[in-house]
C-alpha cells in the first residue's frame, strides 16, 4: 500500500525541519489510530479481496471504532462499493478510498485565524465543561505573541472555581496580560473591560475563555449571546472569531454540541483537544460535513506549544498513512 | 440523556412489537435497527456486536418463539440483557479502613475534583469527616480549584502549594487526617493519559501508599468509542474498584456507561448530574437501562422527593390531591419543598421524556414563574388560600398590588392552579387503577 506521504517526496523534502518536528508530533500523536485502522482494513481487504456483506461490516466497525460515526462510515463504505464495481478488485485500494473521502469533506476555505480588517481582533472561545477552553486560549496567545504580535486573554469564566486563577497562572506562564474581574462577576462587564484594555494597549488579539457550558442548557446559552452581543456593541464585528473547543475524546454528542453552539452563537470554526492520546476525534469529520465549519487548531498536550494550525491533508495522511 | 438511543429502540421495538410470528430474518432486521441505536450512542462496536449476539440467540430460543406474543418477549430480552449489561445492583461505597482512603483517576477534564467535592459532600451528610487532598500537582490552579469547593461544603483540604512530590504530600495528608480525626480521606489527582506510562505510575505509586479502599475511573459520559481503551487501561493499572460516570445532565447518550461495564466488569457507583455539587447521586443500573429504553427516570425522582419530603407529609398530600382538596395553601407548601429537590432543571431531566422538554425550553423563565406564584400565594390571607373561590375582584385587586404585579397575572395562576388540581384528580384515579391491574413489562411499552 503506497501512503500519501511517501507519494510525494518532493512536498515533504520542502517542508522546514521546524513543521516536520510539528508534524511527527501530530503523527505520533494519531499513530495508534492510523496503525489499528491501516491494520484493520488491510486484515479486511487481505482475507476477502471480495466485498462481502461480512467484510463490509467489519470495516464499518473499524471506522466507527475510530469516532467516525454512522453517516460518515456509511458514506466511506458506499464509496468503496462503488469503486468495487466500476474497478473491479484490481484497481480499488479500500484504504486509499477511505482516506480520499475523509480528506474530501475535511478541506474548507481557510483554517487560517481570522483578523479583523483593522485594530483588535477578538476570538471568544466556547464549549461544554472541561474540553480543554482555558488551555487552548492561552496556547492560542502563546501562538499568538511567538508570531511578533500582541495578545490579551480575557478570563470571562466567572462561574467555575479557580477558573480565573487558572487562566492567571498561564497568563504569567506565557507573558500576556489577562484581565480578570472578581469571582461570579458578569462574564459580559469583564469582556468589556477586557476589550477596554486590548484597545488602549493596542493588542492585535484577544482570547476571550468563557465558562463551560453543556449545549443543552438554555439559559447559559443566552448567557453567551448576550455576552457575544455586548462585544459587538462595544468593537463593530466583535467576536471576529468564534471557536468551540471539542474534546477529542468525545464521541457522536460533539455533533449535537456543534449544532446547538453554532444554533446559538455562530461559530466561525473548532479546534480538537487531547489529539495526543488515542482518541481519533473522527466525529469532525461528520461536524464538518454538516455545518461546514473548519478546523482550525488541534490540542496535542498540556504545554503552552502543543497547538498546532490543522491541515486537512496532514490529518488525513496521518489518520490513514502506514507510520514509516 | 438518552432520548436518542431511546428514539432509535422503539422505533425497533414498534417493528418487534407487531410481529405475531418470529423468524430469523425479521429479527435480524429489527436487531440490526438496536445495534445502529447503540453505535450511535457510543457504546463501543464490540459490546454493542456481543449484546446483539446474546440478544439473538435468546430471541430464537424456543421459549420466544413459542409464547403468545414473541414480539414483546423479545423486547423484555433486550431489556434484561441491557439491565444485565449496565450491572444488576447498586453498588454501594467500600468505607472500610481508618482513615477511609478514596483515589479519583481519570482522563484530563473529565470531572475529577468536582466529583471529589461533590462525593466529599454526600459523605459529610451522611455523617462522615471527609477531608479533600489537592493531588494534582499538574494542572494550573487545581489546587486552588479545590480549596474554593472545599470552603463552599465546608470540607478541610489538604493543600501543599509548590509541592510537586505527590507521595509526600499524600503521606503529609494521612498524618493530617489522623491528627484532626477525619476519617475519609478523598485524592484528587491530576488528568492524565492512560497512555502516559510515567503518570499512570505514579498513580500506582500512590495507590501502593495510601492502599485506597476505593479507586474511582471519573468518566464524562460524552466520551466516544475510546470508553473502552481507557477504562481498560486504567484498570490493568490500577485495578479500580468502580467508576463515576459525569455530565449526565447533558444529553450525551452515555453509551461509554455501557462499555465500561463490559469491559472491567466494574460497576458505576456515581452520577455527575450538573455542575453544582449537589447535582450527584448514586448510579442506578437498572433505572440507566429503563431510561435508556425511554421510561425515564421516575424511581430517582421518588427517591429524591423521599428525601427532602417528610414522608407522613407526602402521604397526607398524596391523599388530599387524589380527592381533589389540594388547596392553595398546599400548593405554597409544595413550591418551597420542591426547592428542597434541586433545580427545576435537575428535575424535570429526570421525567420520561424530560430531557426531550427541556431541549429549547427555558427552564430558568419557569423557575421565576415559580417564585412568583409563591409570592402571590404569600399576599393572600390563610382562609384566601384554602378557600380561593372566595377571591372576588376587589381581593385579586389588592393581592396583585402587594405583589407587584398585575391582576391578569394573578388570574392566569389561579386558572393554571385550576388546571393542575383536575390533572390531579385524574391523576389519583389512574393510579388506582393501575396499582389494582399491577406494573408488569408489557405495560411499560405501552400495551
Ligand atoms: N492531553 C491533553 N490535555 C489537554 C489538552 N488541552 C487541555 N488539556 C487538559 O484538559 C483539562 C481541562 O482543560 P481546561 O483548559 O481547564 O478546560 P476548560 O474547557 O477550560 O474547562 P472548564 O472551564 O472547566 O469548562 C486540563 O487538565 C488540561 O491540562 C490537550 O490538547 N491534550
Ligand atoms: N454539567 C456538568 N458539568 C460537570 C459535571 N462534573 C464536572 N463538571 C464540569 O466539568 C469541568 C471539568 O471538571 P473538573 O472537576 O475540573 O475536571 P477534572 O477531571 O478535575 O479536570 P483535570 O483536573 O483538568 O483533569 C468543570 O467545568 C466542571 O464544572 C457534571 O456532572 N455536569
Ligand atoms: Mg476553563
Ligand atoms: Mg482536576
Amino acid at each position: 500500500m503506497e501512503s500519501r506521504g511517501r507519494a510525494n517526496p518532493a512536498g515533504q523534502l520542502i517542508r522546514s525541519q521546524f513543521l516536520m518536528g510539528l508534524f511527527d508530533k501530530f503523527k505520533a500523536g494519531l499513530q495508534k489510530t492510523h496503525s489499528k485502522l491501516v491494520h484493520e482494513i488491510k486484515r479486511i481487504v487481505t482475507r476477502s479481496p471480495k466485498l462481502t456483506g461480512g467484510s463490509l461490516e467489519e470495516l464499518e466497525a473499524a471506522l466507527i471504532g475510530a469516532d467516525l460515526g454512522m453517516q460518515m462510515t456509511e458514506q466511506i463504505i458506499e464509496a468503496v462499493k462503488k469503486a468495487y464495481e466500476t474497478q473491479g478488485k484490481e484497481g480499488a485500494d479500500v484504504f486509499t478510498i477511505a482516506s480520499a473521502e475523509v480528506e474530501k469533506s475535511l478541506s474548507t476555505t481557510s483554517n487560517q485565524l481570522k483578523k479583523a480588517d483593522s485594530g483588535l481582533t477578538v476570538v471568544s472561545i466556547v464549549g461544554v465543561n472541561g474540553t480543554g477552553k482555558t488551555t487552548t486560549s492561552a496556547k492560542m496567545a502563546h501562538m499568538i505573541q511567538l508570531q511578533g504580535k500582541t495578545a490579551v486573554l480575557g478570563a470571562c469564566d466567572t462561574f467555575r472555581a479557580a477558573a480565573i486563577e487558572q487562566l492567571k497562572l498561564w497568563g504569567q506562564r506565557v507573558k500576556v496580560p489577562v484581565i480578570a474581574g472578581a469571582d461570579k462577576a458578569d462574564p459580559a462587564a469583564v469582556a468589556h473591560d477586557a476589550i477596554t484594555a486590548s484597545l488602549a494597549r493596542h493588542a492585535d488579539y484577544l482570547f476571550i475563555d468563557t465558562a463551560g457550558r453543556l449545549h443543552t442548557k438554555h439559559n447559559l446559552m443566552q448567557e453567551l449571546q448576550k455576552l457575544h452581543r455586548v462585544m459587538g456593541k462595544q468593537l463593530a464585528g466583535a467576536p471576529h472569531e468564534v471557536l468551540l473547543v471539542l474534546d477529542g475524546t468525545t464521541g457522536m454528542n460533539a455533533l449535537n454540541q456543534a449544532r446547538e453552539f453554532h444554533k446559538a452563537v455562530p461559530l466561525t470554526g473548532l479546534v480538537v483537544t487531547k489529539l495526543d492520546g488515542t482518541s481519533k476525534g473522527g466525529m469532525v469529520v461528520a461536524i464538518q460535513k454538516e455545518l461546514g465549519l473548519p478546523i482550525k487548531f488541534i490540542g496535542l498536550g498540556e504545554q503552552a506549544d502543543d497547538l498546532q494550525p490543522f491541515d486537512a491533508k496532514q490529518f488525513a495522511e496521518a489518520l490513514f498513512s502506514e507510520k514509516e | 440523556m438518552f432520548d436518542t438511543i431511546s428514539g432509535k429502540l422503539q422505533n425497533a421495538f414498534k417493528n418487534l412489537r407487531g410481529l405475531g410470528k418470529i423468524s430469523e430474518d425479521n429479527v435480524s432486521d429489527s436487531l440490526r435497527e438496536v445495534r445502529l441505536a447503540l453505535l450511535d450512542a457510543d457504546v463501543n462496536f464490540k459490546v454493542a456486536r456481543d449484546f446483539i449476539e446474546r440478544v439473538k440467540t435468546k430471541a430464537l430460543g424456543q421459549e420466544v418463539l413459542q409464547s403468545v406474543h414473541p414480539g414483546q418477549q423479545i423486547i423484555k430480552v433486550i431489556h434484561d440483557e441491557l439491565v444485565d449489561l449496565l450491572g444488576s445492583s447498586n453498588a454501594a461505597l467500600n468505607l472500610s479502613g481508618s482513615p477511609t482512603c478514596i483515589m479519583m483517576v481519570g482522563l484530563h477534564g473529565s470531572g475529577k475534583t468536582t466529583s471529589s467535592a461533590k462525593l466529599a459532600k454526600l459523605l459529610l451528610k451522611q455523617g462522615r469527616q471527609p477531608l479533600l487532598v489537592a493531588a494534582d500537582v499538574y494542572r494550573p490552579a487545581a489546587m486552588d480549584q479545590l480549596e474554593t469547593l472545599g470552603k463552599q461544603i465546608d470540607v478541610p483540604v489538604f493543600a501543599k502549594k509548590g509541592e510537586t512530590d505527590v507521595l509526600k504530600i499524600a503521606r503529609e495528608a494521612i498524618d493530617f487526617a489522623r491528627a484532626n480525626v477525619r476519617n475519609t480521606v478523598i485524592f484528587d489527582t491530576a488528568g492524565r493519559l492512560q497512555i502516559d506510562e510515567p503518570l499512570v505510575q505514579e498513580l500506582v505509586r500512590l495507590r501502593d501508599l495510601v492502599k485506597p479502599q476505593e479507586i474511582l475511573l471519573v468518566l464524562d459520559a460524552a466520551t466516544g468509542q475510546e470508553a473502552v481503551n481507557v477504562a481498560t487501561h486504567f484498570d490493568q493499572a490500577l485495578n479500580i474498584t468502580g467508576s463515576i460516570l459525569t455530565k449526565l445532565d447533558g444529553d450525551a447518550r452515555g453509551g461509554a456507561a455501557l462499555s465500561m461495564k463490559a469491559v472491567t466488569g466494574k460497576p458505576i457507583k456515581l452520577a455527575g448530574t450538573g455542575e453544582k455539587l449537589e447535582d450527584f447521586e448514586p448510579f442506578h443500573p437498572e433505572r440507566m437501562a429503563s431510561r435508556i429504553l425511554g421510561m425515564g427516570d421516575v424511581v430517582s425522582l421518588v427517591e429524591r422527593a423521599a428525601a427532602a419530603v417528610d414522608e407522613d407529609e407526602a402521604r397526607r398530600m398524596e391523599e388530599k390531591m387524589r380527592k381533589g382538596l389540594f388547596t392553595l395553601e398546599d400548593f405554597l407548601e409544595q413550591l418551597r419543598q420542591m426547592k428542597k429537590l434541586g433545580s427545576l432543571e435537575s428535575i424535570v431531566g429526570m421525567l420520561p421524556g424530560g430531557s426531550d422538554m427541556l431541549k429549547g425550553a427555558d427552564i430558568s423563565k419557569s423557575e421565576k414563574e415559580f417564585k412568583r406564584m409563591e409570592a402571590l400565594i404569600c399576599a393572600m390571607t390563610v382562609k384566601e388560600r384554602r378557600a380561593p373561590t372566595i377571591l372576588n375582584a376587589s381581593r385579586r385587586i389588592r393581592i396583585a398590588k402587594g405583589t407587584g404585579v398585575h391582576v391578569s397575572e394573578l388570574n392566569t395562576m389561579l386558572n393554571k392552579f385550576n388546571q393542575m388540581q383536575q390533572m390531579m384528580k385524574k391523576m389519583g384515579k389512574f393510579q388506582k387503577m393501575m396499582m389494582k391491574k399491577g406494573g408488569g413489562l408489557p405495560g411499560m411499552f405501552g400495551r
